[in-house]
């Protein structure tokens, strides 16, 4: 029951075939089972996860007509605030915290009967790019237990590889949905700025940070980003037009004449071989389904990365000040004679990682006068040629594409101690976000030489996300048919049970 | 040793910056739908959004928003088609983001002006305060520190929070330097926060209350030889909360900084705060080293981009100007100059217009709120308006005084009764049995027996001596404990001495 598709599970739960409540309860057993080596989750809310599928039974049972992923279980990256179960963003700062209230897209899924099993792993505050930096631990990769499952949204995409969930919610600033995926095999979207409300989603980098879904399949993945998308009169940056027909696209992919964009700044040098062997057969793959492979310049791109690391540290050195021990998560250094100052300065010590304080330090001094004009202001600068390039590129292609990670997935450890290696590894993602545009990745194969998951991305114009899945929907069959399956199906067991 | 004011404008030249800090009267804050009311019961008007919780956003209140447009046009500003909200960072337990929502470099009014206008010596004068910005923030939470001196965050024992406030729009509106008032700066600055009041009062924008801190002003001081171009260091007096204190507080500082000044002493930059006891400032935070508040566009919130047909809507709206308001009010009551100055002075415009508006003589109305209610909210050390009585009392104490229902001695009887709490006058006169005589053979017992304690004076009138009738009558009111009406004394008594 868990391999099936989440498309799949809401056909058999409408027909009446299966209960939710035994298609959750089916996953948290796999949970139980495989979780304490993928450790995808931070808290698993079992109880309330068969209480939402109990209430969902009973409205298929009484005929009602409910969403197409009612009944359906997913997981929960921790960024997002669900109310009354634990909500730390990955940091200890928060441990305990329960909020007393839902997120905007929490409360869209409530709406939509689907079933959240439980929060996920990530970065602290989204802040990395292999679920190292989370405060409770690393997540680990369900094709690979010794290495990152990427990140920030690293558990989210290993519970949804590891069959814990069909579908799962994460949080993409700089990559963290899409590298993620592409790492552990699976799809993963980040949709254009605005369209998905940030209301609830604790805030890493504001002008960056975007809520989007995963699944193991283009069309489940398509579900899920239309129920959580939508105007949020909470959010003010949220975009009212009306959400674009991905559900519609993903059943209908189709890549005959459309103009596919290479960015000749993201690949060759870098790149690993599998990785850019693999893109290149995916190329092949299109073309030979009738687009048109076209390639583009971007040369603003090569600063990407660079006001990338000044801008979303000086908006998180801002975002984070709220975490001071005076209305709630950790309290440290309190006692008599203590002053607010120095509780706050101790708290903030002991409750914030190694790479949150890097950033915040970063991007203090980037915002500092004197230094505003150099950095942030720069940065802002370079920004608007990015979206320069952006919007000349798409008057030449449709889509643009490129691998979505320089690597496959690395060992846990690997890259710790080297920041700036890291962060090398959101160099193809990163100037998605500082568009505001979207973006997808789906499996493009094994690289050869570690037989390890390689992501394709496909990126769209702001409100053209449906051109994502039209596209990553044709690519998806195509490959699988090639595989004679879906590339989730190589993955080795876990624990011996698959 | 002290120096007297004249000494110190007879040497420098006082340079002013006022910094007014308005609360608006929204239903909701300024960036949630959380409550504004005065006084609610402490953390009873928060939300995840005002207690800053993890992933809660801001959104602006449209209302805001047309406020200050009001407010700007009102203040003769030019609006931007386009600005932004900045965060202005620092650490304070009372700003729950740690970062204040404000406008920085794109405030949403500018370039505006405001005329005032005093009397000098040499007859009524006008000044031309200029506007450098209006701009909007929000408020912060308050904190109360328990034990300790000082009342202040250092050696208290602890501290409560109370994040009703915090988020409560505000609008700040700030000055350009304003030089040229000489002595006359203290007045000045306080007919330009008065003038900003009713402006303000006029658009229905603020409660504008200073005793409540709804409208709150910093003034920044400075002085300079005369003769000199070169500005001095500033002081900026905060905690300044009402009219009076604003022309305190700049007298004071002028005093102080002259002090200095003639001792060759300089005068430090720094932040400093008006005691009401005293009429003095003492020292605050020394801003000699520069906050860096690292402002930058708040990314949660879109740019303000006011339609221009809307802006001109809004000013097609606006209220008469109080300048152009005063000026009508006195022609229609018409009131000689100096009445209207003490009306003014007083703070009883208002009060008088709406006494009027239910029926009143203005005459009649003015005299009572200027003269025996004024002096018991003088007595009382309260303002007129925080008394009991309101216009609908006075208008209809007239309406009992010109029935004859009341003397005017009586009358004073029953504001008192109605100041008191006793109630409306018609229940005030009712409970205190308060009544004119209206009993002619009571009057004439009364009148007959003055005659005849008094009849040297009674023969005088009775010979054609009219004038000595006033003892006469005043002797028959005091008979009668002033409940007779001293008309109808007048009356009788003439007839009874052969003169009616
Ligand atoms: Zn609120």
């Amino acid at each position: 029951m868990i391999h099936a598709t989440a498309a799949e599970m809401a056909k058999a739960l409408a027909a009446k075939e299966i209960s939710s409540v035994d298609l959750t309860k089916a996953h948290l057993d796999r949970i139980a089972e495989v979780d304490s080596q993928v450790k995808a989750f931070l808290h698993v809310d079992a109880d309330g996860a068969l209480a939402q599928a109990q209430a969902v039974d009973e409205k298929i049972a009484s005929g009602q007509t409910l969403s197409p992923l009612a009944g359906v279980p997913l997981a929960l990256k921790d960024v997002l605030t669900q109310q009354g179960v634990p909500t730390t963003a990955g940091s200890k700062i928060l441990q305990g915290w329960r909020p007393p209230y839902d997120s905007t897209v929490v409360a869209k899924l409530k709406a939509a009967g689907v079933v959240i099993v439980g929060k996920t792993n990530m970065d602290e505050f989204a802040m990395g790019s292999s679920t190292e930096n989370s405060g409770y631990g690393p997540t680990f990769n369900p094709w690979d237990l010794s290495r990152t499952p990427g990140g920030s949204s690293g558990g989210s995409a290993a519970a949804v590889s590891a069959y814990e969930a069909p579908i799962a919610i994460g949080s993409d600033t700089g990559g963290s949905i899409r590298q993620p995926a592409a790492l552990t095999g699976i799809v993963g979207v980040r949709p254009t700025y605005g369209a998905v409300s940030r209301f609830g989603l604790i805030a890493y980098s504001s002008s960056l940070d975007q809520a989007g879904p995963f699944g193991r399949t283009v069309l489940d993945t398509a579900l899920l980003h239309e129920i959580i998308s939508g105007h949020d009169p909470k959010d003010a940056t949220s975009i009212s037009a009306p959400v674009p027909a991905v559900v519609h696209a993903a059943r209908n992919g189709d890549v005959k004449g459309v103009k596919i964009g290479v960015i000749k700044q993201l690949q060759g040098e870098g790149y690993q071989k599998g990785v850019q062997a693999r893109f290149d057969e995916s190329l092949q793959t299109l073309a030979s389904l009738g687009a048109e492979i076209v390639e583009v310049d971007c040369p603003s791109f090569e600063y990407a990365l660079a006001a990338y690391y000044l801008i979303a540290p000086s908006e998180c050195s801002s975002n984070l000040a709220r975490f001071d021990a005076m209305r709630y998560g950790l309290r440290t250094g309190d006692g008599q004679g203590a002053s607010a100052e120095s509780v706050m300065s101790k708290t903030r010590d002991a409750g914030f990682g190694r790479e949150v304080k890097r950033r915040i330090i970063l991007g203090t001094y980037a915002l500092s006068s004197g230094y505003y004009d150099a950095y942030y202001g720069s940065a802002q600068k370079i920004r608007t040629l990015i979206i320069q390039d952006y919007a000349k590129a798409f008057t030449q292609a449709d889509v643009l594409v490129s691998p979505t990670a320089p690597t496959t997935a690395y060992k846990i450890g690997e890259k710790v101690d080297d920041p700036m290696a890291m962060y090398l590894g959101d160099v193809a993602t990163i100037p998605v976000n500082l568009a505001g545009i979207c973006g997808m990745s789906l499996p493009a194969g094994l690289a050869d030489e570690d037989n390890l998951p390689v992501g394709f991305q496909i990126m769209a114009p702001a409100m053209q996300d449906q051109r994502l899945y039209q596209v990553g929907a044709a690519l998806e069959a195509a490959l699988n048919s090639k595989w004679g399956g879906p590339l989730l199906a190589k993955a080795p067991a876990l624990g011996g049970v698959k | 040793m002290a120096l007297s004011y004249d000494d110190v404008v007879a040497k420098y030249e006082p340079v002013l910056g006022l910094e007014v800090h308005v609360e608006l009267n929204t239903k909701s804050k300024m960036f949630c739908s959380c409550a504004t009311e005065f006084g609610a019961a402490p953390n009873t008007q928060t939300c995840p959004v005002c207690l800053a919780l993890p992933g809660a956003l801001p959104v602006v209140n449209e209302k805001a928003i047309e406020s200050t447009i009001l407010i700007g046009l009102a203040l003769n500003c030019k609006i931007a088609p386009y600005s932004r909200f900045a965060r202005k960072n620092y650490f304070y337990p009372d700003m729950p983001k740690n970062f204040q929502i404000s406008q920085y470099d794109e405030p949403i009014c500018f370039d505006g002006y405001v005329d005032v206008e005093i009397e000098t010596e040499d007859g009524p004068k006008q000044f031309r305060i200029e506007i450098e910005r209006v701009h909007m923030e929000e408020d912060t939470g308050k904190s109360l520190h328990v034990g300790g001196a000082t009342g202040r965050i250092h050696g208290a024992d602890y501290s409560l929070l109370d994040y009703n406030r915090a988020g409560i729009p505000l609008v700040e509106i700030v000055t350009k330097i304003v030089p040229g008032t000489g002595k006359y700066a203290p007045e000045v600055a306080k007919a330009y926060v008065a003038e900003l009041r009713d402006i303000l009062r006029g658009l229905k924008v603020s409660d504008v209350k200073m005793e409540q801190g709804s409208l709150r002003c910093d003034a920044n001081v400075s002085l300079k030889p005369i003769g000199s171009d070169v500005l001095g260091t500033r002081s900026e007096t905060k905690n300044v909360n009402s009219l009076r204190s604003v022309e305190r507080a700049i007298r004071g500082e002028m005093i102080r900084h002259a002090e200095l000044l003639n001792a060759g002493q300089k005068v430090k930059q720094e932040t400093r705060h008006f005691q009401e006891d005293t009429g003095l400032t003492r020292s605050g935070r020394s801003k000699e080293q520069a906050e860096d508040y690292r402002y930058f566009p708040d990314p949660d919130l879109v740019p303000v981009t006011p339609d221009a047909a809307w802006i001109e809507q809004l000013r097609a709206g606006l209220p008469e100007r109080p300048s152009v308001r005063r000026k009508r009010l006195q022609q229609e009551w018409n009131v000689p100059d100096k009445e209207m100055a003490a009306m003014i002075n007083a703070d009883v415009l208002d009060i008088v217009e709406e006494t009027v508006s239910l029926g009143a003589d203005p005459t009649k109305a003015r005299s009572w709120w200027l003269g025996e209610i004024s002096r018991i909210a003088n007595e009382k050390d309260l303002p007129v308006a925080e008394l009991s009585i309101k216009p609908v009392d006075v208008a209809e104490l007239v309406s009992l005084v010109s029935k004859g229902e009341l003397t005017d001695k009586l009358a004073r009887q029953v504001v008192e009764g109605v100041i008191a709490g006793e109630g409306t006058p018609a229940e005030v006169v009712a409970q205190r049995g308060i009544k004119v005589v209206n009993d002619d053979g009571a009057l004439m017992a009364a009148i007959e027996k003055v005659c005849a304690e008094q009849a040297e004076t009674a023969e005088k009138v009775r010979g054609g001596h009219l004038p000595a009738a006033g003892a006469l009558i005043g002797a028959v009111m005091k008979e009668t404990k002033g409940q007779a009406d001293a008309a109808r004394v007048r009356e009788l008594l003439l007839k009874h001495l052969g003169q009616g």
